[in-house]
Formats: structure tokens, C-alpha cells, sequence
């Protein structure tokens, strides 16, 4: 078992979730409440991570924050050392990919609130931040956690762009899903299979505890 | 107009409005006309719910909406009760904690207690620990009345309020709009199909033809008015 790389995709599963949650969430009301210009392309580029290659993603990616562009410059100059390859690369590389599985839950969720419960708030003199907190959030509560419950098992078990931006250095970019790769390619079946169960438990889990409270949620409110 | 409602409103797209109206404290106006007369627009108008182009939403000595001088309060800042066709109570809170929520301007210790006076104002009492999908239609919709009421608001707008109910509940939740109407010293809009039920209710009537107000005046006078035979009947 490669506890470094437990902790690697930990960690990794970890920020991308406290990344993508605020971020996403802002992401999914704008798209469910607002008129958004180009509303089709928005919703097709956070879609696009679903049916892309993770190859190519990482491709990209990797093109975005290599030294030789402006991006991977401007960093190295700022921190000291390349953001490809880095755990900072691979958390932004991360976030993009999980973009879908955050915004998508969240934005079903906003859009199947009941009709006219947020007009009915704000004609209750409820600012729209209080709306916020005090209605929508409680009420699109079982999206927010599928977002999460989603992002946290997608980063623990990706493989390709970790691959093609993290570039697999242990103890740093070298995630669980990778180790299992390495040990597959080294015939240590053992380590590889005891890896995989950890994985599979781990997804088990997060899709279970997330499905269980949805349903906990749905229930309270029916 | 120092008292009470009064509303000038004037939009082209995407529901024409061209309409003038005003509503005095302790009168309840009846809005009624055809489907898409515009009924239901005016009450979002007039709760900030609807961008206007033009026109002014004024009542007592608050304006909320002025083109002219760029007045547009937002629907929270307006005090207005609104009772939608539809209930639209929050699912995920009881019955009480529906009307709390509307206590903003209270605070917080008391909120309760006057929630629960309001729920026993529109005979719901005992039923305060329910959530909307524990009530039957037309309990939910005296919670919706409650909540719109715990606003303490300038201005009643009732939004076809008996729409979604059974006759038999719809008497009882008229026989309630006219114990508020005989306590409410506030200007009091029901929109409604219901011919008998706005000449039962209502003090005066409003007829909208295609977001115009075509006739205006005494119940009596107006329903009996060809115009609205034609409009409101379906006759002639």
C-alpha cells in the first residue's frame, strides 16, 4: 500500500472539493437563475470534461501551464518552480476537470426549486442573500452534497490528466489511482489489488453517504 | 393620491401594460378579464416582481417604483403582502416558521409568538408544527395569508387565491378574505376569475382587456357593463 499517494489523492480529492464547492455553486445558480449570454456554450464548455479524453484535457492543460507559456512563466517567476508538474498545477488541473460533476448536481438542484418560492421570499422581505441561506440553499441541499460526494470519489479514482499535468512525482502529483498503475506495470499484483479495494471503498462510500442523505433530505421535505 | 395605492403603469413587451389605478386604505379592488389581460403581471409589478418600462407604483407615502426619478425598489424593500395562486410556501419549514421568516422586521424572541397569533388569525391553530405537504390546499393557502400578513405590509395583493382549491374550501377561504377585508385598514387587490366571488368581495372593480383598465367602478355597475358580459361572461 503507497500511503504517500493515499495521502496525495486525499489531499488532492480534498481541495479540488473545497475549490469547486463555492466556486460551483456560484457557477450553478448564475446558469439556473440568470439570464447568461451564450448560455449554450458556457454549459457545453462546463460539460465538455464528461466526454473529452482525459489525454487531451491534459494535453491542453499541461500546454496552459508549461514553462514555456505565459501562464507557466508569470508562476515560476512568482513561486519558484514550474506549476506543471507541482500540486498546485494538478489541483487547478483538477478543479477543470471536475467542473461537471460540481456544477451539474447543483445547477438540477437550483432549477427544481418550487415555482415562485424565491419571489415568495423576497416579497417576505428577505433580501436575496438571506433567500440564499434561509431557502435556497436548505431546499437544493441534496445537490450541493451530490456535487460534493461526486467531485471528492471522480478526483480520488482520475487518471489521465493526473498523469499528463502531475507527471506522477511520489509524495507530491503521484495519486492512488497512479500508484495502482505503477504496481500493475511492476506485476506486484498484491499491492495493486490492495490499492484498487481502497478505491473501490472509498467511491462505494462517498456515492452511498451521498445518495443515503439525499434521500434523508428528500423525505424531510416531502 | 397621499393614501393608500396608486399605480401608473405603462410597458410594451413582452405583455403590453397601459393602465392607471388606485386603491384606497381598507378597499378591496377586484382585478379581473379575460386570460392574459395582464391581471397577474400588475401584482408582480406592483411587488417588484415584473421590471417595468415606465410608470410609478406609489402607496401611502412610499414610492417603490418611479421611472421619472429613478426610483425601482427591490421586492424586499417594498412592504407588501402577496398571496400566490400556487401558495408558493417554503416546503422545508412548518407552518410557523413559514409566517417567522416574513418577521424580519421583529426580533427574533418575539417572531414566534406572532407567528403563532397569525396562524389562530386564520383559524389554524394547533397546526403550527406542519410542513406544507402535512396541510390540505387550502390550509396551506391561510399559511400563505399568515405569511404574507406577518410582512405588516402597506399593500394585499391575493393572486387567484381560490384557484387551486375545491368549492367548499373556496367558501371558507372567502368567508376569510372578508373577515381580513373587515379588519385590514390597507389597500386590498384580489385578482380572480370568479365573477360572484369579486361581487361578493370586492368594494370596486378593475377590468382588464389586454393590459388595459376598460372599465372601472361599483361591482354592480361594471359586471353588468356589455363590455364585461363580452370579456368576463364570454357573452355577446
Amino acid at each position: 500500500m503507497d500511503w504517500d499517494a493515499f495521502a496525495v489523492s486525499l489531499k488532492l480529492a480534498a481541495w479540488t472539493a473545497a475549490v469547486l464547492l463555492p466556486a460551483g455553486l456560484l457557477l450553478a445558480r448564475t446558469l439556473a437563475f440568470r439570464r447568461v449570454p451564450a448560455r449554450g456554450l458556457v454549459e457545453a464548455l462546463v460539460a465538455a470534461p464528461l466526454v473529452l479524453p482525459p489525454t487531451v484535457l491534459g494535453f491542453y492543460l499541461l500546454t496552459l501551464m508549461g514553462g514555456a507559456s505565459p501562464l507557466g512563466a508569470v508562476w515560476t517567476r512568482l513561486f519558484g518552480h514550474p506549476l506543471a508538474f507541482s500540486f498546485e498545477g494538478l489541483l487547478a488541473a483538477s478543479v477543470i476537470f471536475n467542473l461537471p460533476f460540481a456544477v451539474q448536481p447543483m445547477q438540477r438542484a437550483f432549477e427544481a426549486l418550487p415555482t415562485d418560492v424565491r419571489p415568495a421570499a423576497w416579497v417576505s422581505g428577505l433580501s436575496p442573500w438571506r433567500t440564499f441561506w434561509a431557502v435556497e440553499l436548505p431546499l437544493a441541499w441534496p445537490g450541493v452534497l451530490s456535487a460534493f460526494a461526486l467531485t471528492f470519489a471522480h478526483t480520488m479514482g482520475e487518471f489521465g490528466v493526473v498523469l499528463m499535468v502531475g507527471g506522477s512525482i511520489p509524495g507530491e502529483t503521484r495519486t492512488l489511482a497512479l500508484s495502482v498503475y505503477d504496481r500493475t506495470q511492476a506485476f506486484d499484483t498484491q499491492a495493486a489489488g490492495v490499492m484498487s479495494a481502497v478505491l473501490l471503498g472509498v467511491s462505494v462510500v462517498a456515492i452511498a453517504a451521498a445518495y443515503g442523505a439525499t434521500g434523508r433530505v428528500g423525505r424531510r421535505h416531502g | 393620491m397621499a393614501d393608500g395605492l396608486d399605480v401608473q403603469l405603462r410597458e410594451t413587451a413582452p405583455i403590453p401594460l397601459e393602465l392607471e389605478l388606485s386603491c384606497a386604505p381598507g378597499e378591496l379592488l377586484g382585478v379581473v378579464g379575460p386570460s392574459g389581460a395582464g391581471k397577474t403581471t400588475l401584482l408582480r409589478a406592483i411587488a417588484g416582481l415584473h421590471p417595468l418600462g415606465a410608470g410609478h407604483v406609489r402607496c401611502g407615502d412610499s414610492t417603490w417604483f418611479d421611472k421619472a426619478s429613478g426610483v425601482n425598489l427591490a421586492p424586499h424593500r417594498r412592504r407588501v403582502g402577496l398571496v400566490f395562486q400556487e401558495h408558493a410556501l417554503f416546503p422545508h419549514l412548518t407552518a410557523l416558521q413559514n409566517v417567522a421568516l416574513a418577521m424580519g422586521h421583529h426580533p427574533k424572541a418575539e417572531r414566534a409568538a406572532r407567528a403563532a397569533e397569525l396562524l389562530t388569525r386564520v383559524h389554524l391553530q394547533g397546526l403550527e408544527g406542519r410542513k406544507p405537504s402535512a396541510l390540505s390546499g387550502g390550509q396551506r393557502q391561510r399559511v400563505a395569508i399568515a405569511r404574507a400578513l406577518a410582512r405588516e405590509p402597506q399593500v394585499l395583493l391575493l393572486d387567484e387565491p381560490f384557484s387551486a382549491v375545491d368549492r367548499r374550501t373556496r367558501a371558507s377561504l372567502q368567508a376569510q378574505i372578508a373577515e381580513l377585508h373587515q379588519g385590514l385598514a390597507i389597500p386590498m387587490l384580489l385578482v380572480t376569475h370568479d365573477v360572484e366571488e369579486v361581487e361578493r368581495l370586492a368594494d370596486s372593480i378593475a377590468l382588464l382587456d389586454n393590459g388595459v383598465v376598460r372599465l372601472a367602478g361599483a361591482p354592480s355597475q361594471v359586471l353588468r357593463d356589455p363590455l364585461a358580459q363580452r370579456l368576463v361572461f364570454g357573452e355577446g
